[in-house]
């Protein structure tokens, strides 16, 4: 069993949200592409890339870099490389079409049903947050 | 925004599809067109798919690059009284297949459906996003 590690629930549902909507983006990509001929499925490991990407947040103190020298340069905290990754395909098209809408429309819906969790959890966080803050129960 | 870029995506596998559901129409009803502008019989025309890339993005969706023309034999009809018959009394009929336009409608119409249904859990996650913190 894995300890669960520490993260800030701000950052861990915004970094989860990012990648919510860049796996959307990609698998609406693919359902776009299902009759493009020789067109590949893509997709991403969502834990794996989540936890480097936690990885990263952590390792920048939340949001930027620590510098100790005015020479440093700012780091980003961003998705840019998500690594894409290529689906395995069930039953590729003669045409080299790897998209199988099935899969894709399920994964699509499953994305959207782990979206809206976040978005729940993060909306718990933030709510709280503003309960200890104003003082009132929300 | 990557669900407003899942919009766009969406948005460009309908105007293909759309596109690719336009020419099979217009295939079938051409279906005994022995002669166009050019007095020539129709040629049966296909829409060519190819996926849009962004620099180190997912992808962008799906266009039409071009449609092009089949190249099947012209279908011969033996119609000996016809003023187009030739000396062995044939005439050239358009190559349109009605069996593979259908096919083709279905798939097109099956995917048009898959954007739809793409674009309205976009739609929900963007609505749900709306009220995050309510």
């Amino acid at each position: 069993m894995n300890a669960v590690p520490k993260y800030d629930p701000l950052a861990f549902g915004e970094q989860a949200l990012k990648l919510r909507t860049y796996r959307q983006q990609v698998l609406a990509n693919n359902l776009a592409n299902s009759d493009t001929p020789g067109f590949k499925a893509r997709d991403i490991n969502f834990a794996d890339v989540l936890k480097s990407e936690m990885a990263g947040v952590t390792r920048s103190s939340g949001l930027k870099l620590a510098s100790t020298n005015s020479a440093h340069l700012a780091g980003k905290v961003s998705i840019d490389d998500p690594k894409l990754l290529y689906r395995v395909p069930n039953q590729p098209a003669m045409d080299g079409n790897t998209v199988d809408g099935d899969i894709e429309l399920s994964e699509l819906t499953k994305n959207s049903v782990f979206t809206e969790s976040t978005l729940t959890m993060l909306g718990g966080t933030i709510r709280s947050r503003m309960s200890a803050i104003t003082g009132q129960p929300s | 925004m990557s669900l407003l870029a899942s919009f766009d995506i969406g948005a460009s596998g309908l105007t293909a599809q759309a596109m690719r559901l336009n020419v099979t129409a217009s295939n079938i009803a051409n279906v005994e067109s022995m002669s166009g502008p050019d007095g020539r019989p129709y040629r049966a025309r296909q829409v060519e798919f190819s996926s849009i890339v962004k620099e180190g993005g997912p992808g962008a969706g799906v266009a039409v690059t071009k449609v092009i023309e089949s190249n099947t034999p012209l279908r011969r009809e033996y119609r000996p009284g016809h003023p187009k018959a030739d000396s062995f009394g044939y005439v050239d009929m358009p190559n349109v297949n009605p069996v593979e336009e259908m096919v083709n409608m279905i798939s097109a119409s099956r995917s048009y459906q898959m954007n739809v249904e793409a674009m309205n859990v976009s739609r929900q996650l963007m609505l749900k996003t709306l009220d995050l913190g309510k």
